[in-house]
């Protein structure tokens, strides 16, 4: 590479990140993106700093203190076991948002995979596609997930492979039917004809265009795939206990609603303020990043 | 429109076949040996051996496979383990209760969300308008077993203005009302959102086309115009949204089915795998999966005879 060829493109990046910083000034000037930038915040704040942040151990039990009301030592009250339920939010957040992440990056890769497949690949091969995605879709989640964990058992990794089933479809569609119309494209055929192989096609001049739409999309999944963890650990088909879940809060809650209805309100406010987060947020970047999503869910 | 029809119902069937290969192989992986697993460890091997033989395990696989194909394609979705029930009468059992909570939530979500969604349309830019577009974005983002858990302890357990167990007496149709008022408000709160946004897009989109503008220049009045003109073309989109919508209702279903211990498909899928009774599960999976592929179809076929400019894309 010349040292002309490595300016344009270290000016190229920086136009780029440019863009992005005006975009992101234009997220937060909105009211709703303003409030979903300070949710998210502040849930994965609480995540990340959750050992310096939770006064006493998540999973400590301490029989004396079972079933105390919000008080200042125990700011979301404790739960049947005595433990604190503020420390066990803080710890759940890093379930939640951890699972939300590697699962959402892993049907990424799987639904880029196989859209790029489906669009470029022969026309047999794509119809197969499709009619997997349509059957896979023909499930209700629930049921598939709880299909699902009489196969695997009750784990994180039943929750990551539900995930992961509820999402590629979609976003393999997506990709599906952008590399097909970009297929017909002149830049794609002008390198075709110019020798470029199928691997280089598809790397260097069909992905890099379909990835936009489909990164926001996927960021707007992101409440969805926090709702499954919980929803799973909430029927005891995600984490296994001791271990901290929203969702598993939301059921010792739950049990215990008519004495002790804190516990209930601890496990399900981190789930209503992160995915409300999540969603105005996601709402917001569509909107400003990419106005054609609209209407798209 | 019949070869639309013929196409898409091909389609349901081959989607329906292919979920029943799913659900095959999927009770094929699993780990042990089911006979064992069904009737635990104080069975004999001659026990279990009988078992296996009743149950066709010692079949080959592709045998297997055809039996149970075969056969849930007749309705018959083999038996219990433990009591010997067909499964598809234990089934047929628990779905009106699931279904009409299900009808439930569609009643909140059409109820509530249709005139919200056209007002917001009518008001255009107005703070009435703002308000309505954060309320739907919100009540779709908040997942429905927290709905469940929150009302339950609102207006169940605090207030006690409505029940919080079961779904009323046998006989009583205003009591199974009452039980349905807060679990169904579950199921279709996040509905309410999705359809408002829905009809009031649709309305934008009705309210400037050509005939609303002759007819307001007819000068005919504007509640005429908004709700005999524009509102029933603009429902038309909601209908194939309401087909997605009841399969989403179905997952919530079974959250509020054991929040609120109604009995229901739910809760029996929900109970079976806890008790390891694999052919209740398969069974009741496959009834729900087939009711949702049929809804879709339904959906499909009535906006196909709708918009014609659905059928050509097929």
């Amino acid at each position: 590479m010349s040292a002309a060829d490595s300016d344009t493109l270290h000016s190229a990046t920086a136009a780029g990140h440019l863009r992005i910083l005006r975009a992101a000034r234009r997220v937060a000037s909105e009211p709703l993106g303003a409030l979903g930038i300070a949710l998210v915040a502040l849930m994965v704040g609480g995540a990340v700093l959750a050992d310096w942040l939770a006064a006493y151990e998540p999973n400590r039990i301490s029989p004396r203190d079972r079933f105390l009301g919000p008080s200042w030592s125990h700011l979301l009250g404790t739960d049947q076991l005595g433990r604190d339920l503020f420390s066990r939010v803080l710890h759940g957040g890093r379930i939640a948002l951890s699972v939300a992440l590697f699962s959402t990056a892993t049907s990424l890769l799987i639904g880029v995979a196989l859209g790029l497949i489906a669009g470029y690949g022969p026309r047999w091969l794509d119809n197969l596609l499709l009619l997997l995605f349509d059957s896979v879709k023909s499930f209700p989640t629930v049921m598939l997930a709880l299909a699902l964990v009489t196969l695997f058992g009750p784990s994180l990794t039943a929750v990551v492979v539900v995930v992961v089933l509820v999402n590629v479809p979609g976003y393999a569609r997506i990709i599906r039917t952008q590399t097909l119309s970009l297929k017909e494209s002149e830049f794609v055929i002008a390198a075709q004809s110019m020798g470029a192989g199928m691997g280089r096609i598809l790397r260097v001049h069909i992905l890099p265009n379909v990835l936009g739409p489909l990164l926001i999309l996927a960021s707007m999944d992101i409440p969805v795939v926090i709702a499954i963890e919980a929803g799973m650990s909430f029927l005891g088909l995600g984490v296994r206990p001791p271990t901290p879940s929203w969702g598993s809060i939301l059921n010792d809650g739950f049990t215990a609603i008519r004495d002790t209805p804190w516990i209930a309100i601890a496990g399900g406010l981190p789930i209503i303020l992160t995915t409300l987060g999540f969603t105005f947020l996601g709402e917001t970047m569509r909107d400003v990043f990419d106005p054609r999503l609209k209407g798209r869910r | 429109m019949l070869n639309y029809t013929i196409k898409r119902l091909a389609l349901a069937v081959v989607i329906v076949s292919v979920a029943m290969f799913l659900l095959f192989s999927m009770i094929y992986l699993i780990p042990g040996d089911p006979a064992a697993v069904a009737l635990g460890p104080r069975a004999t091997e001659a026990m279990r051996e009988a078992l296996r033989i009743k149950m066709g395990l010692d079949q080959p696989v592709w045998v297997q496979f055809w039996n149970f194909f075969a056969n849930a394609w007749t309705g018959d979705l083999g038996r219990e383990v433990l009591s010997e029930r067909p499964v598809s009468h234990v089934v047929m059992e628990q779905l009106p209760f699931t279904l009409a909570l299900i009808a439930g939530g569609i009643t909140w979500s059409v109820a509530l969300g249709i005139p919200l969604g056209c007002w917001a349309a009518v008001k255009r830019g107005s703070w009435a308008d703002r308000v309505v577009g954060v309320l739907s974005v919100a009540v779709i983002a908040v997942p429905s077993f927290v709905v469940a858990i929150y009302a339950l302890l609102i207006f169940a357990v605090t207030l006690r203005w409505l029940p919080a167990i079961g779904a009323g007496e046998p006989g009583s149709a205003g009591d199974q009302l009452i039980h349905l008022i807060l679990p169904s408000l579950a199921v279709g709160l996040g509905w309410v959102g999705y359809i408002a946004r829905m009809v009031r897009a649709s309305m934008l989109e009705v309210l400037e086309a050509q005939h609303i503008r002759t007819a307001r220049a007819f000068g005919l009045p504007d509640r005429m115009i908004t709700y005999q003109y524009a509102l029933t073309i603009a429902i038309l989109p909601t209908i194939t949204l309401l087909g997605v919508g009841i399969g989403q209702m179905l997952s919530s279903a079974v959250f509020a089915e054991i929040v609120f211990a109604r009995p229901g498909v739910g809760k029996l899928v929900y109970d079976a795998i806890l008790t390891r009774n694999y052919p209740l599960v398969t069974g009741a999976v496959l009834v729900t999966t087939v009711l949702f592929v049929l809804i879709n179809l339904v959906a499909d076929l009535l906006i196909g005879a709708l918009d014609p400019r659905v059928r050509s894309r097929f």
